[in-house]
């Protein structure tokens, strides 16, 4: 820093405040330094959406190495005790004050441009290969394959709600994928244009999983529509959670998608409706019949 | 005038003959506006500390993963209370409370125009407050849907529901009526030749955000008492199942929220406008522009809502309005910070602890414009929005923005009050603790948004685990620092080396006229031509 400091407890106190910020830098000496900035993403738009931020990061990066640049330089340069005189004269000028207000809105109309481009995209909804109704309830997700006859809740899994009970004396470390795990995971083709048709029970929700790039509200009474197409090659699994605070458990309703090449899709949602033909069948037994009456109990 | 009637005359100072009244009556009645003042920033101070404590809570509770301290549910009503006790509590008191000092001194004024509105403006607050803080101890706890009271979670509150609304229609009231007193002072009261185009930009800058309150709090407060119908009264105005709309809340939420921003931080462009030039030695560059700029941002701020709720499905001619009214906003609010930097250029430039804090403003408050001009952008915000990005941005602009603009102001303006000089050194020990572990507690938000970890939760999967404890040693450590604050002030109030009038070398202004501390009554006569031509801007 370029202050300069006199008196000693000032000097002291900065001392002190730098020693524990590098204290707190060494505790992060470990961290997950691929976690500093957005993740690329692994779809059409999500890589879209990851170029526009990084343009309007380096928009602000160079904004601020010339604003900050000038700030430092008068801090540096004029100052009073390196016998700077003060220049009284300078309070106007029409020349300046238009050349840095043009400068910004040149900056914003060019910005404009590839904003509303991306934004036509992500609105396109058009040529869809699989349409999932995605209802958020207080604190699940129900999915639904729409016109397959396929739909399931997916909740946290068990180990993860074990771990996270206050009190509960179980390391977080020791869970996989802690609070980002589902009893049943959302299955999609990889290179094929999925749409998500979002809507919710009780309050409002948002579904949300970064490498796909778009999050968006869960509305009740609404419908919102977001479309994903995975690239083909990346297939695997992508984790999520709800994004619009829903209440006590809001940060306990995670989201896992799996993303399948279409022909181990087409096996799995083949598998999952006769797995479901026969829940239908045998009322008394699994998941999807027991879970419906636990999502009636929470709309009451 | 009403001051005339207050009190019984006591030789307190040579200026004046009306003293202050002894005892509880001087603060229970009073019509002071230094007295107010006073209590306003005292109850801002209270405040700033009940919300910090809050604060600590959350970050004690994120410090790792796991639940170690706190149920889901009172986390939740934290975050809500938090957010609800510093916006309402701690940052609008104290602008308040810097206006009532500041305004009449500053437009050659006697006292504020409405001396009893005043008083009653003020006590308002406490009861409010005292009916918002005691919901934590009612069944189903404090408000825990966000202070944004998005229906319908927030109707899922219990019996503190009803308790939150009315408090909240407290607030907004004590602060149409502070705004009331602000813009009739200013508009009346100024001293014959202090012009509207020469006043200072503190009372600028105030008086365009007691327009905005006054035009924003009565949009708030029909949003929750639309709620209360819908609660109570079996209205269906936000509910889908009665033919309701729950976006509709937000859209008129914001319609107040986003103003509500501005109210926050205009008076702190005020502020920054006086003290840099101060600790420069130049006059402010650009004066009308600035004065146009803040007019700009005011009425812009109206047109900008619904970048706070991109993701609740609008259609594409609606988003792309509002991201390009939004990223409209950079524009007036860089013509400021260029104002800002040509008045340190070629100036005359000396560190005291006011300037200090007005500098780490300039920068820091400069990183949140930038996180902001990025969220305008509607395809990036689908991914940052709602996330710690989100958290870090706001913080930004509201701590080492609005925050230190009012500590700022209060170091400024202290040797004023007091007619001592506070304790330097502590001062500026006080603002490198507050610098450098404001960065380390906010800074690492902006990764862990980014990195995927949303807002408004209790705890987090183990990949947000380093940034988290960073961040968390950064709040005890910015928390700790902050009892600095009230130790310096009240050390100041005791006594200290005495204060010139002019208390710095290069302040400009009525209230530097005026002897440290001031008479009681501030302009008792207006101040004469000599002393405007001394005191005005340009």
């Amino acid at each position: 820093m370029s202050f300069q400091m006199k008196n000693r407890p000032a000097r002291r106190g900065f001392q002190a405040a730098a020693i524990s910020l590098f204290a707190t830098l060494a505790t992060a000496a470990h961290a997950n330094w691929g976690g500093l900035n957005m993740p690329e993403g692994v779809s059409i738009l999500s890589k879209k959406i990851y170029g526009l931020h990084m343009l309007i990061m380096w928009i602000c990066v160079i904004l601020a190495v010339v604003v900050f640049g000038a700030m430092i330089y008068s801090m540096v340069k004029f100052r009073k005790s390196q016998g700077a005189v003060a220049d009284t004269t300078i309070v106007h000028s029409t020349k300046v004050e238009i050349v840095w207000t043009v400068i910004p809105i040149l900056i914003l109309v060019g910005m404009a441009v590839p904003i509303a481009r991306t934004l036509i995209e992500i609105e396109d909804m058009g040529d869809v290969d699989v349409n999932i109704k995605v209802t958020g309830y207080q604190w699940k997700w129900e999915y639904e394959y729409l016109g397959e006859n396929v739909s399931f809740f997916s909740t946290l899994k068990r180990d993860s709600d074990a771990a996270r009970q206050v009190g509960s004396g179980i390391d977080p470390e020791s869970v996989p994928n802690y609070l980002l795990d589902v009893d049943n995971v959302l299955v999609i083709p990889a290179g094929q244009k999925v749409r998500f048709l979002l809507t919710a029970q009780d309050v409002i929700h948002a579904w949300w999983v970064p490498a796909f790039g778009m999050k968006k509200d869960a509305i009740p009474g609404y419908v919102n529509e977001i479309w994903v197409q995975v690239e083909a090659d990346k297939t695997g699994v992508y984790r999520g959670q709800c994004a619009e605070l829903c209440g006590r458990d809001h940060g306990f309703m995670p989201i896992v998608v799996e993303v399948k090449s279409p022909a181990d899709y087409d096996a799995w949602l083949r598998a999952k409706q006769a797995e479901q033909k026969l829940a239908d069948v045998a009322p008394g037994t699994p998941a999807p019949v027991a879970s419906a009456a636990a999502a009636n109990v929470t709309q009451q | 005038m009403a001051y005339e009637h207050t009190a019984d005359a006591h030789h307190h100072d040579e200026h004046d003959h009306h003293g202050p009244a002894h005892g509880w009556r001087r603060w229970v009645f009073a019509t002071n506006h230094k007295d107010i003042g006073s209590m306003y920033l005292i109850f801002a101070c209270v405040m700033f500390f009940v919300g910090g404590l809050m604060a600590m809570i959350i970050r004690a509770e994120l410090f790792q993963p796991g639940l170690q301290l706190v149920e889901p549910q009172f986390f939740n009503s934290m975050t809500t209370m938090h957010a609800l006790v510093m916006i309402f509590g701690a940052v609008m008191p104290a602008w308040t409370g810097l206006a009532n000092w500041m305004i009449p001194m500053q437009v050659g004024a006697p006292d504020m125009a409405l001396p009893r509105l005043n008083n009653f403006s003020f006590w308002i607050l406490p009861f409010a407050f005292t009916l918002l803080l005691s919901t934590l101890f009612v069944p189903g706890g404090a408000p825990a849907g966000g202070w944004t009271l998005y229906p319908p979670l927030s109707l899922q509150t219990g019996d503190g529901f009803p308790m939150a609304i009315f408090a909240i229609h407290l607030m907004g009231a004590s602060s149409i009526l502070g705004s009331i007193n602000v813009v009739v002072t200013i508009m009346n009261m100024r001293a014959p030749g202090v012009g509207l185009l020469n006043m200072p930009l503190f009372c600028w800058s105030w008086l365009i955000t007691a327009y905005l309150l006054i035009a924003t709090m009565p949009v708030l407060a029909g949003a929750v008492t639309m709620l209360l119908t819908d609660h109570f009264f079996a209205t269906s105005f936000f509910s889908a199942s009665g033919g309701g709309d729950p976006v509709m809340f937000q859209h008129i939420f914001w319609f107040f929220g986003h103003p509500e921003v501005y109210i926050l931080i205009l008076p702190a462009f005020g502020i920054i406008s006086e003290i840099v030039p101060a600790f420069s030695r130049k006059p402010l560059f650009g004066y009308d522009a600035m004065v146009y700029a803040t007019a700009a941002i005011a009425f812009l701020s109206f047109i900008v809502w619904a970048h706070h709720m991109f993701t609740v499905g609008m259609p594409l001619a609606g988003q792309l309005f509002f991201t390009l009214s939004t990223m409209m906003i950079s524009i007036p609010t860089g013509v400021k910070v260029f104002n800002w930097t040509a008045t340190m250029w070629k100036g005359s430039l000396s560190f005291e602890t006011p300037m200090l804090f007005a500098l780490a403003f300039l920068f820091l408050f400069t990183i949140g414009g930038f996180s902001g001009l990025m969220l305008a952008v509607v395809p990036a915000d689908f991914q940052y929005h709602d996330t710690y990005f989100v958290v870090a941005h706001f913080h930004y602009v509201l701590v080492p923005g609005a925050v230190f603009a009012i500590m700022a102001g209060t170091y400024f303006w202290l040797p004023k009050w007091t007619g001592n000089m506070y304790d330097e050194k502590l001062g500026k020990l006080h603002f490198w603790l507050s610098a450098i572990f404001v960065n380390v507690l906010f800074f690492p938000q902006h990764f862990l948004g980014l990195a995927g970890m949303p807002r408004r939760i209790p705890d987090y999967s183990t990949q947000f685990a380093d940034w988290n404890m960073v961040s968390s040693l950064g709040a005890f450590g910015f928390g700790l620092s902050q009892l600095l604050f009230p130790y310096i002030i009240w050390k100041c109030v005791k006594g200290g080396q005495k204060a010139t009038d002019k208390v710095w070398e290069g302040t400009k202004g009525l209230e530097w006229e005026l002897s440290s501390p001031p008479p009681y009554h501030s302009w008792t006569e207006p101040p004469s031509r000599e002393i405007v031509a001394r005191g005005v801007q340009h």
